[in-house]
C-alpha cells in the first residue's frame, strides 16, 4: 500500500461529509436522551473543522456518528455521495484517551491499521517508522506506552490514525488532557501535518483559541441537545504562526465564537 | 475469582498483589528454622512416632520411597490427574467465560447454573463422579476439571469485560474482523485477568486430585497419604504432603513464569509500585 500524498475527493465539488437534519437520540432509561438536534453542515476536501460548543452538546456523539460507531436516529449522513451506515475503513479516528494497546510498542501500536490489513510485516514497519518520523518520536520505537508523556502518547496515537491514508481525519478533544504549552505545540504539530498530508480534519474540542489557531471553519453546538448555532469561516492566513493568538482578527472571531456558546450554553 | 483486583490508572486490573518472598537466602533460613523448631518439639514433648516422627525418619523414609520408585509412580499419576482435569476445566471454562462475555443471551441462560455450579462443594460430588465414573482416572481428572472450572470462567469474564470500550471503538474504525479483535485485542487485554484466575487454578486442581484420591483409588499422592495413615506409617504421609506441596508450588511456579513471560509490558510497572 503506498501512501499517497494527496488523496482527491472523486469529485471534489461534492462535499466528502454532508450532514443533514441529523438528530440523535439515545435510550436512557425510560426516557429518551436527545445528543443531537437537526444538525446540519457540509465538509469539503481537505477543509480543517473545529467542532466547539459547551460540555454536552454531543460534540463527542457527532464525530462518533461521523466515524460510523453510532448510529443517527433521524436525518442523512453522506460519505463521499454515499450514505454512511457504519465505519468506514478511511476515516481515522483519534480519541480523547491516547487509547493506545499497552502491550503494544509505540511502532507496534502505530502499525496496528496495517497489521489489521494484511501489510506485509517488513512494509507496514517501513510506514510507520516514516510516521514516527513525522510526528517527532523517532528514538521511542520500542517504548511502551505507559512510559510515555501525554503528549507523546496523543502523537502516537495522531501517527496510528494516519497511517492507513485515511482521507478523513476525525479527532475528539485529542489534546485535552495536556497542560497550555504542550497543548499549543500539539496544535501547531497538528498543523504541519496536515498540510504535510492534505487530510480532511474534523476536531472536537473546547478550546476557542485552539479552534481559531487551526480550523478553515468552527462549527458551534448548543447545549443538550446539540443545535447547530454558528458556521464560522476562519480567513486568517496560512501558514498560521503563534503571534496570530495576538492579531486583533484572531481577537475578533474569539469573541465573536466566546460570546456564541455563551448563548449556547444558557438554558433555553 | 480475582478479589483483589486493583485499578492502575488506566483500568487495566495487574496482577492481584501477592505475599512477597525474600530472597533465596531468607528461605533458607526461614525452611531451617523450622526443622529446628521440629527437632525441638521432638526432644522436649517426646511424641511417639506415629504421631509426630522426627525429620530425619521422614527424610530416610522419602529417600526410601523416592529411591524405589514407588514416589514417582505416585506422583506421575497425581500429576497426569492435574494436568488433564486443567486441560479440560481451563478449556471449557473459558470458552464458556467467553460466550457469557459476549452474549448477554447466553448469560441469562446459563448465569443460574453457573452460580448454583459455585453452590455445590466439590468435595462433596466428588463420591457421586467416583460412583458414576468408577476409581480410575476418569473420575479424577473430572473433579479437577470442575474444581478449576470456576475460578477460570469467572477471571475469562472480568477479563474480557475489562477491555477498553475505546479500544473496541477503534478496532471498529478499522474495520477489523471478529477473529482480529479477538486474537489483537481480547486476547492480549483479558489475559492478565485470565492467567490470574490460572494461578488459582493450578493450586486448586492438586487439591482436587487428592480429594478424588481419597474417596476411591489405587494409586496417587492422595492415596499414599491414605494407605500410610491406615499403618500408621505418619513419616509416610509427612512424605506424601510434602511432596504434595512441591508439586501444588510447581503448577503456582509454572503459571507465575508464564505470567512474567506473557505480561512483560506489565512488569515494570508492579516493581515501580513495589519501590514507591
Amino acid at each position: 500500500m503506498a501512501v499517497s500524498p494527496h488523496i482527491v475527493n472523486p469529485n471534489p465539488s461534492i462535499p466528502i461529509l454532508q450532514v443533514s437534519e441529523l438528530s440523535a437520540v439515545f435510550s436512557n432509561g425510560q426516557q429518551g436522551l436527545q445528543a443531537l438536534d437537526r444538525v446540519t453542515f457540509s465538509v469539503y476536501t481537505e477543509e480543517f473543522i473545529c467542532v466547539l460548543g459547551p460540555s454536552g452538546s454531543g460534540k463527542s456523539t457527532l464525530l462518533r456518528i461521523l466515524a460510523g460507531l453510532l448510529p443517527l436516529t433521524t436525518g442523512e449522513l453522506f460519505y463521499c455521495g454515499q450514505p454512511l451506515t457504519g465505519p468506514q475503513g478511511d476515516i481515522g479516528v483519534v480519541f480523547q484517551k491516547s487509547n493506545l494497546m499497552p502491550w503494544r510498542t509505540v511502532l507496534e501500536n502505530i502499525t496496528l491499521p496495517l497489521e489489521l490489513r494484511r501489510v506485509p510485516r517488513a512494509e507496514a514497519l517501513r510506514q510507520a517508522q516514516e510516521m514516527v518520523e513525522l510526528v517527532g518520536l523517532t528514538g521511542f520505537e520500542t517504548t511502551l506506552p505507559r512510559d510515555l508523556s501525554g503528549g507523546m502518547a496523543q502523537r502516537v496515537a495522531i501517527a496510528r490514525a494516519l497511517i492507513h491514508d485515511p482521507r478523513v481525519l476525525l479527532l475528539d478533544e485529542p489534546f485535552g488532557s495536556l497542560d497550555a504549552l504542550t497543548r499549543e505545540r500539539m496544535g501547531s504539530e497538528l498543523l504541519r501535518i496536515w498540510q504535510h498530508r492534505r487530510k480532511t480534519v474534523i476536531m472536537v474540542t473546547h478550546s476557542i483559541s485552539e479552534a481559531l489557531f487551526l480550523a478553515d471553519r468552527v462549527l458551534v453546538l448548543s447545549r443538550r441537545p446539540g443545535q447547530l448555532r454558528l458556521d464560522l469561516p476562519v480567513d486568517l492566513p496560512r501558514p498560521r504562526q503563534e503571534q496570530m493568538r495576538y492579531t486583533p482578527a484572531f481577537g475578533e472571531l474569539a469573541r465573536q465564537l466566546r460570546s456564541t456558546i455563551e448563548d449556547a450554553t444558557e438554558i433555553l | 475469582m480475582d478479589m483483589t483486583g486493583s485499578k492502575h490508572k488506566n483500568n487495566y486490573p495487574s496482577h492481584p498483589s501477592r505475599i512477597r518472598i525474600g530472597g533465596f537466602w531468607w528461605i533458607v533460613f526461614s525452611l531451617a528454622a523450622g526443622l529446628v523448631l521440629w527437632e525441638l518439639i521432638i526432644w522436649l514433648a517426646n511424641p511417639p512416632v506415629f504421631l509426630l516422627p522426627p525429620p530425619g525418619l521422614v527424610g530416610r523414609r522419602f529417600w526410601e520411597v523416592a529411591s524405589n520408585g514407588i514416589l514417582l509412580r505416585h506422583i506421575f499419576y497425581t500429576l497426569i490427574e492435574i494436568l488433564a482435569g486443567m486441560a479440560l476445566g481451563v478449556s471449557a471454562a473459558s470458552a464458556i467465560g467467553y460466550l457469557l462475555a459476549k452474549s448477554p443471551t447466553v448469560e441469562r441462560l446459563l448465569s443460574p447454573y453457573v452460580v448454583a455450579s459455585q453452590a455445590i462443594p466439590i468435595v462433596a460430588i466428588a463420591p457421586l463422579l467416583v460412583i458414576w465414573f468408577g476409581p480410575g482416572l476418569i473420575s479424577k481428572i473430572l473433579i479437577c476439571a470442575l474444581i478449576v472450572f470456576f475460578p477460570v470462567l469467572i477471571n475469562t469474564i472480568v477479563g474480557l469485560r475489562g477491555v477498553p470500550e475505546d479500544l473496541h471503538d477503534l478496532m471498529r474504525s478499522l474495520l477489523a474482523t471478529p477473529q482480529q479483535t479477538f486474537w489483537l485485542l481480547e486476547v492480549p487485554a483479558a489475559l492478565p485477568v485470565f492467567l490470574g484466575g490460572l494461578r488459582v487454578g493450578a493450586t486448586l486442581a492438586v487439591i482436587g486430585a487428592v480429594v478424588g484420591e481419597f474417596v476411591g483409588a489405587d494409586r496417587g499422592l492422595g492415596f499414599l497419604v491414605n494407605l500410610a495413615r491406615g499403618q500408621y506409617d505418619t513419616a509416610l504421609v509427612f512424605v506424601a504432603i510434602l511432596t504434595l506441596v512441591i508439586l501444588a508450588l510447581s503448577m503456582y511456579g509454572i503459571v507465575a513464569l508464564l505470567e512474567r513471560r506473557l505480561l512483560a509490558w506489565q512488569q515494570r510497572k508492579e516493581q515501580d509500585i513495589l519501590q514507591q
